[in-house]
């Protein structure tokens, strides 16, 4: 009977599946395999995480859940009975968040040293940076054949009506940098009135960075008709790699005066029974072979320095001297009331 | 009348299986949510604030008029493919599911690509975009399948000589339809859009990609809760207030599916003759285009490389440019979706089929609750259920949170539903007269079922496991909490090519996109020639 027939099919199936679900676990032999929980964003290459467990001997399992923001916090409601023993990715804007929730284990790493001092924002060493960003509006080049707007106020101004693209900070996590960079810029008292000027100048607001970049920015790959785009500094080098044949140009440039910082943090995750091995992986983190393998991985930027970046980010990415920054223990305490505020705005 | 209904002995112990699975992998998991941040102030908050009652009552609005929306497309199209066969019935059938299986990325995309700035739509239609009239075409767009699909089975079983005697005393075409089959139907037609109802009411990707940032549904707020705000309590709350919504809705659903007559069951469609042949074309013409419009320019954009027409995404996917460790190959990622789709369609049919078979039988009170039981996770929020594993699943033996089989049983928990909606109707219409004969004829209980239900039914659990699977290839919100990113689905890979920009990105997307619509076209054809095949046989 054909019924008995796609039952056992399915069966097979299911036997097939259960076979080759299993055969990644365990690692080989007696070393120990961490687990590093981080965001969907997280990539590092095959190569160097094999010379991180060659050298030590300790294989390395990545569980992502979500995006930077779930991640974190589901690894604070998970506190208890942790995910796993390295947590990469807690930014800057959520690092008080992590250290109240006291996620993490101590651990100064010898490299630190070697890290730029602006980028240790944790001074008993819970958190050690590994990653930095900027977030910035990118301009589309082919409408600004004279040279792009330079400031925010400038983008308030007539000329520049209907030209730009932000991401909701209640559901984005460039949208919050961005909102925070006004702040760091106008000020406590000054971000709401230019946040109202945008709002005349009819600017257009995405749930993410995906409906922003892709929808509604005319640049690069964007398929939309708005010229200006919250996005990365690092996005202009992205148009250049991902694309089949190479530009010579970046079709995207970076309003610099716009960036606002991103640091990426990693912790060792309270509760996890391989402390020792987790302290090196973090230490392995700052290598040179790891945070010059970054760029390229996750397009962000190394916190150690002197590391070489890859010509295409030589070439295309935005120097930014001084990104605009906020304190994180400020951002913590006022992080909700400013969005609600933003929401009241820009769409009341 | 229930003395028609022999009970089957053992039955209590076979609703064990959906209940014990139910029960560890729903009930257990949310009720952990739901404990951990529930407070009755909580609650009272949420149904206090102004913000948050906007979007209840935006959830059930957009849910209850993208069902409308949904029957009024998928009707015609469901009458003419359940009356007619004709060359290519089996194509049309796929291109009318394959939107339900894509991810939400990709129809946001594509429908931007029709209706933005720069599509060939863009201006008659570009003040949809983005807004609730993108939300509800997009709602229609994916469910369509859904009625087409239950509603047409339904119909297959209507025996058309009805119509026929309708028409010859004088009732037009759709006077004899509405009065005649549409009443048979209604059983599977509420089934159908009581899916529907619940798909919509926890729309999460269409609203956040489509919407537009004033538009937010219980879902939306949810995750927004828990990914940024770390408020599990009003997170909770919500929670609360949608399981109490769906399992109202449900009840009234409940009520509203009348008896059902016993039809003969056996496929009623035939060739189209004459102006029949207008009429097919008048109805399936508009709906196929409106259906295939955007897989066509995702397949298109899949091959157009700039200047010209290639294959250079295709081969993109396959290489790996920067030697991540993340690097999947597409067909391991095709391996990923049909084997854990494979799986999910199992455990579907195991837990629905259970299910549907106590709940056919069954007194009325019984089989409302085992319905309710299993439907009630389809209107659950992913993220309360991704959650809840995370947060219930983590002591051993049961710290599953990083198993990869949470991923196929969370798409059985939302395929089970269709499993139950589609057999349980094919059950009931089975003709009492074929197991009273089995059983004069000195057939055992358990020897009727096998030999009556189970042959009259398979056609009906073919349509079921169609859904299973597509529903598995095409989970997304689910799947991006619990899949271990060296084993991504389809839909994930795709949704990570999209987080960085780069033409070759949005490119790589459209090709693997095209790849999970090949996937699902052909299983999908695949069901159909097999379901067409199996007709004869009784």
């Amino acid at each position: 009977m054909k019924v008995k027939r796609w039952l056992a099919g399915a069966l097979a199936l299911l036997l097939v599946a259960a076979g080759c679900g299993d055969d990644d676990d365990g690692g080989d032999g007696d070393g120990v395999t961490l687990r590093l929980v981080t965001h969907d964003s997280f990539a590092v290459s095959d190569e160097v995480l094999e010379a991180f467990t060659a050298e030590s001997g300790i294989a390395v399992e990545i569980v992502a859940s979500g995006d930077a923001g779930a991640a974190l916090n589901l690894s604070i409601l998970n506190r208890e009975n942790p995910l796993g023993d390295v947590f990469f990715g807690v930014d800057n804007t959520f690092l008080t968040r992590a250290l109240d929730a006291d996620l993490f284990v101590r651990h100064r790493s010898p490299a630190i040293d070697d890290v730029d001092p602006r980028f240790v924002l944790d001074d008993e060493h819970r958190v050690t940076p590994i990653d930095h960003g900027e977030v910035c509006v990118n301009f589309d080049r082919s409408t600004y054949p004279d040279g792009p707007p330079a400031t925010f106020e400038d983008l308030a101004d007539p000329t520049e009506r209907g030209r730009l693209v932000v991401q909701n900070p209640a559901t984005s996590s460039p949208g919050l940098a961005f909102l925070l960079g006004t702040i760091a810029h106008f000020g406590e008292d000054g971000w709401q009135d230019w946040w109202r000027a945008l709002v005349a100048n009819d600017v257009l607001v995405a749930t993410g960075w995906e409906e922003a970049y892709y929808q509604h920015f005319s640049g690069g790959s964007g398929e939309g008709d708005r010229p200006l785009v919250v996005s990365y500094a690092t996005s202009p080098p992205a148009e250049v790699i991902f694309a089949e044949p190479q530009p010579d140009d970046a079709p995207t440039g970076v309003l610099v005066d716009t960036c606002v910082e991103q640091i990426e943090f990693a912790g060792i995750l309270q509760g996890t029974e391989h402390e020792d091995e987790a302290r090196q992986l973090i230490d392995f983190m700052l290598s040179p072979v790891f945070q010059a393998d970054m760029p390229m991985q996750m397009f962000v930027l190394p916190v150690v320095e002197g590391i070489d970046l890859p010509e295409e980010f030589v070439a295309h990415a935005a120097v930014v001297p001084e990104p605009l920054r906020l304190d994180p223990a400020d951002i913590d305490v006022n992080r909700d009331r400013w969005i609600d505020e933003w929401t009241e705005i820009v769409l009341g | 009348m229930d003395r028609d209904r022999p009970r089957l002995s053992g039955s209590g112990l076979l609703a064990t299986v959906p209940l014990a699975f139910v029960g560890l992998f729903f009930v257990w998991p949310v009720a952990t949510v739901i404990a951990e941040g529930l407070t009755g102030a909580g609650v009272l908050e949420v149904l206090g604030d102004r913000r948050l009652q906007r979007v209840a009552w935006f959830t059930l609005w957009q849910a209850a008029v993208s069902t409308v929306l949904t029957i009024a497309v998928a009707l015609p199209g469901a009458w003419a493919l359940a009356r007619f066969r004709f060359r290519g019935r089996a194509v049309v059938w796929a291109l009318i599911t394959v939107p339900f299986v894509l991810p939400t990325v990709v129809v946001a995309s594509a429908f931007v690509a029709v209706l933005g700035p720069r599509g060939p739509l863009g201006g008659p239609l570009g003040g949809l975009l983005p807004g609730v009239g993108a939300i509800l075409a997009a709602h229609v767009y994916f469910n369509v399948a859904v009625v087409a699909r239950t509603v047409a089975n339904a119909l297959g079983q209507v025996d058309p000589q009805l119509e026929e005697a309708a028409r010859s005393l004088g009732a037009s075409r759709w006077t004899a339809f509405r009065e005649v089959s549409l009443p048979l139907v209604r059983p599977a037609l509420v089934a159908a859009a009581s899916i529907v109802f619940l798909f919509t009411f926890t729309s999460f990707g269409v609203v956040l990609l489509l919407g537009g940032p004033r538009r937010a549904t219980i879902d939306v707020e949810i995750w927004r809760q828990v990914a940024y705000f770390l408020d599990l309590r009003t997170a909770a709350a919500l929670a609360v207030v949608q399981l109490v919504a769906v399992v109202a809705c449900l009840v009234v659903a409940g009520r509203m599916q009348a008896r059902v007559v016993p039809r003969r069951a056996r496929d009623a469609a035939r060739r189209p003759v004459g102006a029949e042949r207008a009429v097919l074309a008048a109805i399936l013409g508009p709906t196929l285009a409106f259906l295939v419009t955007p897989l066509a320019v995702v397949a298109y954009r899949s091959v157009d490389v700039g200047g010209g027409l290639g294959l250079t995404f295709y081969r993109a996917l396959g290489t790996s440019r920067r030697g991540s460790s993340l690097f999947v190959p597409p067909e391991a990622a095709i391996r990923n979706s049909v084997t854990y789709a494979a799986i999910a369609t199992a455990i579907a049919l195991l837990v629905g089929g259970i299910t549907a078979g106590l709940a056919a039988y069954r007194d009325r009170r019984t089989s409302r609750l085992l319905d309710l039981l299993v439907m009630v996770p389809l209107g659950t929020s992913a993220v309360t259920l991704g959650l809840g594993f995370l947060l219930a699943l983590d002591e051993p033996p049961l710290d599953l949170r990083t198993w990869w089989g949470l991923v196929p049983i969370a798409h059985a928990l939302i395929a089970a539903p269709f499993v139950v909606r589609i057999v349980v109707p094919a059950l009931r219409s089975i003709d009492p007269r074929l197991r009273e004969a089995a059983a004069v004829l000195g057939a055992s209980p358990v020897r009727v079922r096998l030999a009556v239900d189970v042959p009259l039914a398979s056609r009906a659990v073919l349509v079921a496991a169609g859904f299973a699977f597509a529903i598995s290839l095409g989970e997304f919100g689910a799947t991006l909490f619990l899949a271990r990113p060296d084993n991504p689905t389809m839909p994930i890979a795709i949704f990570r090519f999209l987080g960085q920009p780069g033409p070759l990105n949005l490119g790589q997307a459209m090709a693997m996109s095209t790849l999970l619509m090949l996937v699902t076209a052909t299983v999908i054809a695949g069901i159909e020639r097999f379901r067409a095949g199996s007709v004869g046989a009784f």
